[in-house]
């Protein structure tokens, strides 16, 4: 990264506050994986000028898996005190690289007193891109076949379909649809919590049969939106020894080789 | 008054008290609910009871059954029409009282009825086929075995006798309009049912076309009774539900969990956001989430009741396709069948049946006393309830907006919240956040990915 993170502790204090909060979650700031797609994401951000920080030590998960899991005590303890933080910083305007946090922050959090305007990054990205803000050139992934890959919370949780879609066609991907996308997409099986424990008896695992739909598409890459869709597609396909192969990327990595200095 | 018109307002008496007592009793189990946070928005919920529930927008996901299922229900709406003429003739023992006032508007709508009630004959047919020969998979589930399979296979059977009853009443009717009988008035002409007439029934001799069409007429009237009286107890029940269903919808963002305040209140004060809460005195602990049916919403056993087993939600849920036991619509008629367990204690008045330390001489049964020592627990078992990645898939899938995830996370919230259960798995995750604020025991800070 060539710029300095703001943090937000740093510049609130200053006259111009910044546009939007980069919401990293607990993928994004701890799992190696994630972390390489909040660089990216932090590169898209510089790239675009936008004025943005992040919360660094101040933020802490917004409870998701706890609440899924039935934990509400947990829950609302931590929600209720990341609403204190970002209201202290009087943070209107959110963007997650986590559809999790995107949707708990944007759906969740207005009951307990939490109001902002939440965006994914895959919407951020989209709208940098209409207002010529970010600039990419096509020609990186001239060829390539993609296959994308919903999350449940970014689709059909809050019905975000077309935006990354809307990426994928800018960066001049060859996009290839899995049979089940969209509102018919299939999870990936980190949700509701299941990203923490051990699958309960069955015949597979989740993230080995939407793994082999994936492959049924001849994909070069395979998009993703989430952190944790990230993890299960990419130890699909070490189990199914593509990793060689087939790239499981987040869509700011794709973005990422296409801007434009 | 002729001894058919006295049997048939017996008839209609009979099955209207027996019709009125069971619906009562549904709309009785659906309040064993607690209050629902309704979605207020008018204008969405009446658009959701066009599109949804009259559009049947939803199954058209699936084309082929959609079209199946749309011919039906078309046929059962217009004919309606024909079951209005046929209760007033039932009544006043005239025949066909609107032929003579309709002019050619008549046998348009009599014609209408006859061609689609030709396609859903074949429709009904077909979906015979589609359960038993073809054997399709969501109904080949667990769940599936015994009753609901039977009470599927009636209902279409049920439906092809009215069937045959309607062409059997018509097609002898045209035969003694041909023959100029007094009480049969010109129809005009009934394109299907006179070249049944023609086919099957000319050359018969008066008193075997009329017992013919009496037959037809009865047989038709009862399907209609018996249908009444039958869909409280089955699956059916839909084609009522599925419009006050779609109507109460919930219409937040499919990925919103309901809050608890009560929780909230309690996590405020403290944390010192609110002030101190008068401490709970341990015969008050509360009980959280959803242990029994009276837990949930009104709208949560409306779904309930609403529900159809068509099993398109168990057809798209993750966790099902890999082999896990879980399946939403399992988890929709365990909480029908619990709903229908609870009520039948609960008329019973059995004072047994009252949480031992409420008992009293004065106390009366009712649901919040209610301890029957069982609950939906003991038919939704946990490994049920963890397998589900809360993927909303099955909320998305339902042709009528049933919600079964609400229910598993309302009873994964009392698994959890009251009784401390739940996974192991989970316990390490539970503990990191508590300590750490992150999901994961890390030793990293949380902005160590920056680059300094």
């Amino acid at each position: 990264m060539d710029k300095k993170v703001p943090l937000m502790a740093d510049v609130a204090g200053q006259s111009d506050r910044p546009e939007i909060l980069f919401w990293v979650g607990c993928a994004g700031s701890f799992d190696p994986r994630a972390q390489k797609v909040t660089k990216a994401f932090v590169q898209i951000l510089n790239a675009s000028k936008i004025s943005y920080a992040v919360l660094g030590k101040e933020e802490q998960c917004t409870g998701d898996p706890a609440r899924r899991a039935g934990n509400e005590f947990l829950f609302q303890m931590l929600a209720l005190q990341n609403i204190q933080t970002l209201n202290t910083h009087n943070v209107s305007k959110i963007v997650t690289t986590c559809p999790h946090c995107f949707n708990v922050l944007k759906n969740d959090y207005p009951a307990l007193g939490g109001h902002y305007e939440v965006i994914h990054h895959t919407q951020l990205i989209q709208s940098l891109l209409d207002d010529g803000r970010l600039k990419i050139a096509g020609g990186s992934f001239t060829g390539k076949k993609i296959t994308y890959h919903d999350s449940c919370y970014l689709g059909r949780a809050n019905g975000v379909y077309e935006a990354p879609r809307e990426i994928l066609s800018q960066i001049e991907g060859d996009l290839v649809e899995m049979e089940r996308n969209r509102t018919n997409g299939l999870c990936c099986g980190a949700g509701g919590a299941q990203m923490f424990k051990e699958d309960e008896p069955g015949q597979k695992r989740i993230n080995i049969e939407r793994t082999e739909e994936a492959l049924k598409t001849n994909p070069d890459i395979i998009a993703v939106n989430c952190p944790f869709c990230l993890t299960m597609l990419t130890d699909g396909m070490t189990a199914s020894n593509k990793s060689e192969e087939i790239m499981v990327l987040d869509l700011s990595e794709l973005i990422i080789q296409s801007i434009k200095a | 008054m002729s001894i058919e018109q006295i049997l048939f307002l017996l008839l209609l008496l009979v099955v209207g008290l027996k019709a009125y007592r069971s619906y009562s009793e549904i709309w009785a189990k659906i309040q064993l609910g607690k209050p629902y946070d309704g979605s207020p928005d008018q204008s969405k919920r009446w658009k959701n009871v066009l599109l949804v529930a009259f559009g049947q927008k939803k199954m058209f996901k699936n084309l082929l059954p959609a079209i199946f299922h749309l011919t039906i229900y078309v046929a059962f709406m217009m004919t309606q029409i024909e079951l209005i003429e046929i209760v007033i003739d039932g009544v006043s023992g005239h025949h066909r009282t609107f032929a003579s006032g309709l002019g050619w508007f008549y046998p348009m709508i009599i014609n209408l009825i006859e061609c689609l009630s030709i396609l859903a004959f074949i429709a009904t047919v077909i979906f015979l086929w589609r359960r038993n020969v073809l054997k399709i998979s969501r109904f080949e589930k667990a769940e599936m075995v015994g009753w609901p399979k039977r009470d599927a296979n009636l209902i279409l059977l049920g439906e092809i006798l009215l069937i045959i009853g309607v062409f059997t009443m018509n097609g002898a009717d045209t035969q003694l309009q041909t023959l100029g009988v007094a009480h049969y008035p010109d129809t005009g002409k009934l394109l299907i049912s006179s070249s049944i007439g023609d086919t099957l029934f000319s050359g018969l001799d008066l008193k075997t076309l009329i017992f013919l069409e009496r037959s037809g007429w009865w047989l038709h009237l009862t399907m209609v009774f018996g249908f009444l009286l039958y869909l409280p107890v089955s699956k059916h029940l839909h084609i009522l539900l599925a419009f006050p269903n779609t109507y109460w919808a919930r219409q937040k963002p499919p990925g919103t969990m309901q809050n608890m305040p009560e929780v909230m209140e309690a996590v405020k004060s403290m944390l010192g956001l609110a002030p101190e809460a008068a401490p709970m005195t341990s015969a008050e602990i509360p009980e959280f989430g959803a242990k029994d049916v009276t837990a949930l919403t009104w709208k949560n056993i409306l779904d309930a009741y609403t529900c159809t087993e068509c099993g398109r939600c168990t057809a798209v849920c993750p966790a099902n396709i890999t082999g896990k036991k879980l399946s939403p619509r399992k988890v929709i008629m365990d909480v029908r069948d619990r709903a229908d367990e609870v009520r039948e204690k609960l008329r019973s008045a059995n004072s047994n049946w009252i949480k031992e330390e409420l008992r009293g001489t004065d106390v009366q049964l009712n649901k919040d006393n209610f301890e029957d020592g069982q609950s939906l627990f003991d038919r939704i078992t946990r490994e049920e309830l963890y397998a589900c990645t809360s993927c909303n898939a099955c909320v998305e899938a339902c042709p009528v907006l049933i919600n079964p995830l609400e229910v598993i996370l309302e009873m994964r919230r009392y698994d959890i919240l009251t009784l401390a259960g739940g996974p192991q798995d989970w316990l390490p995750m539970f503990n990191s956040l508590e300590n750490s604020g992150s999901v994961w025991q890390v030793s990293a800070a949380r902005d160590a990915w920056i680059d300094r």
